[in-house]
């Protein structure tokens, strides 16, 4: 036991030492942090206020088009001519015109230009767009004798709920705000199996190369010196997590200290919507859904299934870094059906997340191979709990299962050079009694 | 044996393909400097992995000071150096010494104590904060010594430990071996280079397809090989011609030497006696013993041609 841990202390440090692991650990959320903040920097401080001078020669709308302050501005001019709307545009008075022709009747379409200096981009563009056939939209209506009070319960939404049978009441549906916990804790497992599985892959093929692996062994044993280069970059891998979500949890604190104006922005953003009151019921709403699931299990399942399912995969990763020698063309082939699982545990997940109860998703989510991805989406749809409690108990004979195979196929593999060995021979190692 | 350190008992190990060791048996005795020569693929990699516990024997056991080996207990007591061996390369020199003497049971002050031994004997001071990666060959091959004999084992088992060095760094190694062996470490040095076992073994088992074909000390394996070939020197000129006795044949003549046949049964003692009598004068008189290496060919050709024939008659 406390050669294991020799290992793994050895394992932990010198990745952890790396200036490398530095770079990604930290180095990484900011750099995503910082895309981040830069598209919605841009996205806020896109271009100037657009002014459009509108010469509404038809009173097609009434002096009534919404402007947008900070982004697209209508000015009525309704008695400039073509002649002057041309200059004062040349003079950049205003970055764009709409003339209105006297023949152009509320109810007919017509075609409308308006004219700019340089070319408008094309969110300006849609923006400007939307705002004439709103406007355009309400003045017809209204030609129809309608009251600005019909006019409002026209538009007024409906709000329509999917609640199940057995839900009482409070319990709403929160199937968008599931689907996408589910999604995305289901897709970190993902990357977490091929990340760290191919560094313990790596990690033994680097030993086997520089022709180490047999002065440990002469040491520890074959299963030690495996089982502590798993449990090392586990470790890794927990504290690099670890690290990732204080970071991620910090970051808006650091930028307001930093840049208190940025800061500020990303805040107003978030608000700055069309429409301020519906957005800030979505988001009460969605706190509401999120209250709702089963947090302690969701959260409880991932640290189990992040855990579970390295261990799991990690082994046979082991496994394929003992079997082949310097050429990394030979670990691609034996790669492969490692990999598929994987591959298909992300393609059912993917299922699972808009159809939580098929056959397909439940027997993926038992199934030691993709449960660790496939449960992770059906969890914050409350399965029943037998099935989860199944699938941890799977995944835990799977893991001994695979360890115990991987093992046998390690301690002769990490001694032999030469060849790639064939299938044939890694079965007949795996299964071979020691 | 009391003072047996190693005792091998019918060891068999079978590859799918092939039987790497047949029934091999021997013992070695402690302060020993032994040598298991074989030529490539006789199985002494194979022998020592099970002789390390890396690998367990099909049949048979390996006795350590009279008790069964035990990987436990016995690791760290032998120090291995195999012949595929390495370091890692990204790991700082002195990090790298005190992680493997750690993982032999050395405790942390203890190895650095060694290392300050060891660092002062191969002059390797500077070396402490460099990487593997950063050394010559030869460097690295001596740093691959001190990590094998750290721990100070009583069994020290080195596979091919002269390969890739230079004559210098070869004497350095070799006299270490010399003193390891003299404070009671006993050691077995693996290898086909026969120069260099009859310089420093004293004890030699070969090794060839598996099985064991020669099990002896250096001084016993050239007696029994010996064809009884004399080489005699003479102070004055002498004329072959003029030597005839029914107890020798004249092999080869120089103008002041002789190199004689002699039949099984006639002593050294006898064949002086004659060149006495013949009144000559003799500057000197010695038995031609077979080199290791004449020795070794001649076994190891002759198993081969043995199995060859085997196999043809069985295919």
């Amino acid at each position: 036991m406390n050669k294991i841990f020799l290992v793994v202390q050895r394992e932990f440090l010198t990745r952890v030492k790396k200036k490398t692991f530095l770079l990604t650990t930290i180095g990484l959320p900011i750099l995503i942090f910082g895309l981040y903040a830069l598209i919605i920097y841009f996205s806020v401080e896109s271009g100037s206020v657009v002014t459009v001078a509108v010469a509404d020669k038809a009173q097609l709308f009434n002096g009534e088009i919404k402007s947008d302050d900070d982004k697209i501005n209508f000015q009525f001019v309704n008695d400039y001519n073509e002649a002057s709307l041309k200059e004062k545009l040349r003079k950049k008075e205003f970055s764009a015109y709409l003339l209105v022709p006297d023949s152009t009747k509320v109810m007919r379409a017509a075609d409308l230009k308006v004219v700019s200096n340089e070319s408008i981009g094309v969110i300006s563009q849609e923006r400007i767009e939307k705002r004439i056939h709103s406007a355009l939209e309400k003045r017809r209506l209204l030609s129809l004798n309608l009251t600005q009070g019909q006019l409002d319960s026209i538009q007024a939404k409906n709000r329509i709920q999917f609640p199940t049978l057995e839900g009482d009441s409070e319990k709403e549906n929160v199937a968008g705000f599931s689907y996408l916990i589910g999604i995305v804790s289901g897709f970190i497992i993902y990357i977490v199996l091929f990340v760290y599985g191919t560094m313990v892959m790596r990690g033994v093929m680097e030993e086997k190369v520089s022709r180490i692996a047999e002065v440990i062994i002469s040491s520890v044993k074959p299963f030690q010196l495996m089982m502590g280069k798993i449990l090392g970059i586990g470790a890794v891998g927990l504290l690099q997590f670890i690290i990732w979500i204080v970071l991620i949890s910090m970051l808006p604190l650091l930028l307001s200290v930093f840049s208190p104006e940025m800061a500020q922005q990303m805040a107003e953003s978030k608000m700055s919507g069309a429409d301020i009151s519906q957005q800030t019921g979505a988001m009460a709403e969605a706190l509401a859904s999120f209250k709702q699931l089963p947090l302690l299990l969701i959260a409880g399942s991932f640290l189990f299934y992040f855990v579970g399912g390295y261990l799991l995969y990690s082994s046979l990763f082991a496994a394929v870094g003992s079997a082949v020698n310097e050429d990394p063309q030979d670990a691609q082939s034996l790669l492969f059906p490692i990999m598929m699982p994987i591959v298909f545990g992300m393609a059912i997940m993917m299922k699972a997340a808009n159809d939580p109860n098929s056959s397909l998703a439940i027997f993926g989510s038992m199934f030691p191979l993709t449960s660790p991805i496939v449960m992770m989406a059906r969890l914050p749809y409350n399965p029943p709990l037998w099935q989860v409690f199944l699938s941890y108990g799977l995944l835990i004979a799977g893991f001994l299962l695979t360890t115990w195979l991987a093992a046998k196929i390690y301690r002769t593999g990490i001694l032999m050079y030469g060849k790639k060995p064939s299938w044939k021979e890694l079965s007949k190692w795996a299964f071979k009694r020691s | 044996m009391s003072d047996a350190i190693l005792e091998l008992k019918n060891l068999k190990k079978h590859y799918s393909s092939h039987k790497a060791v047949d029934d091999i048996s021997f013992t070695i005795n402690e302060g020993n400097i032994f040598g298991l020569l074989g030529p490539n693929g006789a199985g002494k990699t194979t022998l020592l992995r099970m002789i390390t516990g890396i690998i367990y024997p099909d049949e048979g056991a390996v006795l350590f000071n009279g008790k069964p080996f035990n990987a436990l207990e016995h690791v760290s007591q032998i120090g291995y150096m195999p012949e595929e061996r390495g370091l890692y390369k990204k790991m700082k020199i002195a990090d790298q010494i005190i992680y493997l003497a750690r993982l032999k049971g050395l405790s942390r002050q203890d190895a650095i104590s060694k290392i300050k031994y060891w660092f002062d004997k191969f002059e390797m001071h500077s070396w402490a904060n460099k990487k593997v990666e950063d050394l010559s060959k030869g460097m690295s091959q001596k740093l691959q010594f001190v990590t094998t004999v750290m721990h100070e084992p009583k069994l020290i088992i080195l596979d091919e430990p002269f390969s890739g060095l230079d004559p210098v760094n070869a004497n350095l190694i070799k006299d270490e071996i010399f003193n390891l062996a003299r404070k009671g470490s006993t050691i077995i040095f693996s290898t086909h280079r026969m120069e260099q076992v009859e310089e420093i073994c004293n004890q030699i088992v070969l090794v060839n397809l598996g099985k064991k074909i020669l099990d002896g000390t250096v001084q016993d394996v050239k007696q029994e090989f010996k064809e009884h070939v004399f080489n005699i020197k003479f102070n004055s000129a002498v004329f072959p011609e003029s030597l005839a006795s029914p107890i020798f044949t004249v092999k080869k003549a120089g103008r002041q030497e002789v190199v004689l046949q002699v039949p099984d049964g006639v002593t050294n003692n006898e064949v002086l006696q004659y060149f006495i009598q013949q009144n000559l004068s003799i500057a000197s008189f010695n038995e031609v013993l077979p080199s290791l290496n004449d020795i070794f060919i001649t076994l190891v050709e002759g198993t081969k041609a043995v199995s060859r024939s085997f196999e043809k008659q069985y295919q």
